[in-house]
């Protein structure tokens, strides 16, 4: 079968500076994967890359068959959705008006959402558990919650790939798993494939189930979390000591800092 | 919704009345209509329509900055425009070509200097709404430190007629030119209607926007000409109105939200009200005496704005 996402020879980065070197990986339909690897070493450029947020500066992208660079913007948006870090928003919308933002690609420019748009945006705030806040404004909900109207809105666009970058790192750990047992569900019941990229080794272990280690602008190392969750790999990559045992309840990997300063 | 709207239109409606019964002599509307009063109710109905085009063109492109920069402190002369406008002005009047040529110099001005805000702001192609804020105060108050420079100097007379233009006023003086005008601002409000869409995404973050699949650099390119267009060639009729395009799309956000397909024709409306009840206040306060409308504008708008500001804090 062929890969939903195939990333060919792929460099890029911002203006002059050269990121991200010479990258080729595949996305397999219904795949779980988290991209890790330190600061700077090119885990959002690449999803930025890959969401034609930035253009490539040699090789390309292929999603679906056709190279993404060729597509029109709206019809990328149809199939291929992205959740920020954190999304500040300036006015009050309604928590409702911004999923229903979700929709904009499937709509014409002067088109009013219909009511299948409006029944596609109530059923993305009951996946996400947010329908309680739909009146709510936007503003004043939690971290957790926004992150979560968030996700919602991305469902909104029906998308079949979904590009998160550090979806978590703002939230605390109820929320953090939270959100990503919403991820696993829609991985699982809706075969929504997931790209991730995540700083906590623990959480890309226990929820990805493809693995992908990022160093200086290349890969690393990539496969199941067993295979690139080693203590040799992230010493290498991280310049830290780890102990990386087996976690006690699904036998996942789990890594262990330890301190130079005891 | 649609009773507010419906509301607003009715309050359209009295106040356009209002606005042709009253001034320095009030004639009731009936006496209006008699064949030995139609100049009068000409000109009134004139400024009527100048007042109309004047509130929803700025109010307009007040909101197109304020989602576009993601600041609902932005107002339509943001870029410099009606710095531009009153240098263009007194350059004109200095020279010696006012006159017909005067809204000309005015709307080069305005031109001019929103082309050296935009120049300034881009950066690799790109504009950052950062940079533009800085560019456009930064312009704004070099060019009127030349005009104020170029009035001490020069002691023309005709320059005391510039209080006017740079406090606005709804005097029709060349009807093409009021035509003309009407003509831009509105096929420039209804293009900036056919983006409402595209500045709710963009209002919510530029990437969010290119996520949603919207050509985010085109758009914002286009609209900031066409809002251009419309401060500019009001300048030119009018003068520079303060706080309409400021405070109008901001209390309208506080009743219909900041949806945009809702929020722009409601501020259209609003905003036409406020203009044409400021422009009554403005010739029936000190008859015949006619207070610059950009002094009622700000006497009855920063107070409103306050207790506005004031509620919706509680209200968080």
């Amino acid at each position: 079968m062929e890969a939903l996402l195939k990333i060919n020879n792929l460099s890029g980065g911002y203006h002059e500076k050269t990121i991200i070197n010479d990258i080729s990986l595949e996305i397999q339909s219904g795949d779980f994967t988290g991209i890790i690897g330190p600061n700077g070493s090119g885990k959002t450029t690449l999803l930025r890359l890959a969401s034609r947020i930035l253009k490539p500066k040699k090789g390309n992208i292929v999603f679906q068959g056709k190279d993404i660079a060729s597509m029109r913007s709206k019809e990328f948006s149809k199939r291929v959705a992205f959740v920020q870090q954190d999304t500040l928003i300036n006015f009050s919308f309604s928590v409702f008006e911004i999923v229903l933002l979700g929709r904009i690609p499937h709509l014409g420019r002067l088109d009013f959402e219909t009511k299948e748009d409006i029944e596609i945006a109530n059923s993305a705030l009951r996946m996400t558990d947010t329908a309680k806040l739909k009146d709510k404004n936007i503003n004043e909900l939690s971290a957790g919650e926004r992150q979560r109207v968030i996700i919602a809105k991305a469902l909104a666009q029906e998308p079949v790939l979904l590009f998160l970058d550090e979806p978590t790192s703002h939230l605390d750990i109820a929320h953090q798993i939270q959100a990503l047992d919403l991820l696993r569900k829609l991985n699982r019941a809706n075969k929504l494939t997931i790209v991730m990229v995540l700083h906590d080794l623990n959480l890309a272990s226990e929820y990805c189930n493809r693995v992908i280690l990022f160093n200086e602008g290349r890969i690393f190392k990539e496969g199941t979390p067993h295979e690139v969750l080693t203590y040799q790999n992230i010493e290498a990559v991280y310049k830290t000591v780890v102990v990386v045992n087996n976690n006690p309840i699904n036998s996942k990997p789990y890594v262990i800092l330890v301190p130079k300063e005891k | 919704m649609k009773k507010k709207i419906f509301i607003l239109l009715i309050l359209l409606f009295i106040s356009i009345i209002l606005g042709l019964v009253s001034g320095s002599v009030a004639i009731p509307f009936t006496k209006l209509l008699l064949k030995e009063n139609q100049p009068i109710l000409i000109l009134r109905a004139l400024r009527v329509l100048t007042a109309l085009i004047a509130g929803s063109g700025l109010a307009v492109s007040g909101i197109v900055l304020q989602a576009i920069l993601r600041n609902s402190l932005a107002e339509p002369y943001l870029l410099g425009t009606s710095s531009g406008a009153g240098l263009g002005a007194v350059i004109a009047i200095i020279i010696g070509i006012s006159g017909i040529y005067l809204p000309l110099a005015a709307f080069i001005g305005a031109v001019a200097s929103i082309i050296i805000v935009y120049t300034l702001a881009k950066q690799n192609h790109k504009l950052s709404e950062q940079s533009l804020i800085l560019s456009g105060v930064i312009v704004s108050v070099a060019l009127s430190a030349i005009i104020v420079f170029l009035v001490s100097i020069s002691g023309n007379e005709a320059l005391h007629g510039l209080t006017w233009w740079l406090w606005g006023s709804l005097q029709v003086y060349n009807l093409k030119l009021l035509a003309l005008i009407t003509l831009i601002v509105s096929l420039g409000i209804a293009m900036i209607y056919f983006f409402s869409q595209d500045m709710n995404a963009i209002s919510i973050g530029e990437e969010e926007a290119l996520h949603l699949g919207i050509d985010v650099e085109s758009v914002k390119k286009i609209l900031i000409l066409i809002t251009s267009l419309i401060t500019a060639s009001l300048v030119c009729i009018c003068g520079v109105i303060g706080f309409v395009g400021l405070m109008i799309p901001h209390m309208m956000r506080l009743v219909v939200g900041p949806n945009h397909k809702v929020l722009i024709p409601v501020t259209c409306i609003a905003a036409a009200i406020f203009m044409v009840l400021c422009d009554v206040i403005s010739r029936t306060i000190f008859p015949p005496l006619e207070i610059p409308i950009g002094v009622i504008t700000a006497i009855l708008g920063a107070p409103t704005f306050i207790v506005l500001l004031k509620r919706s804090q509680r209200a968080k």
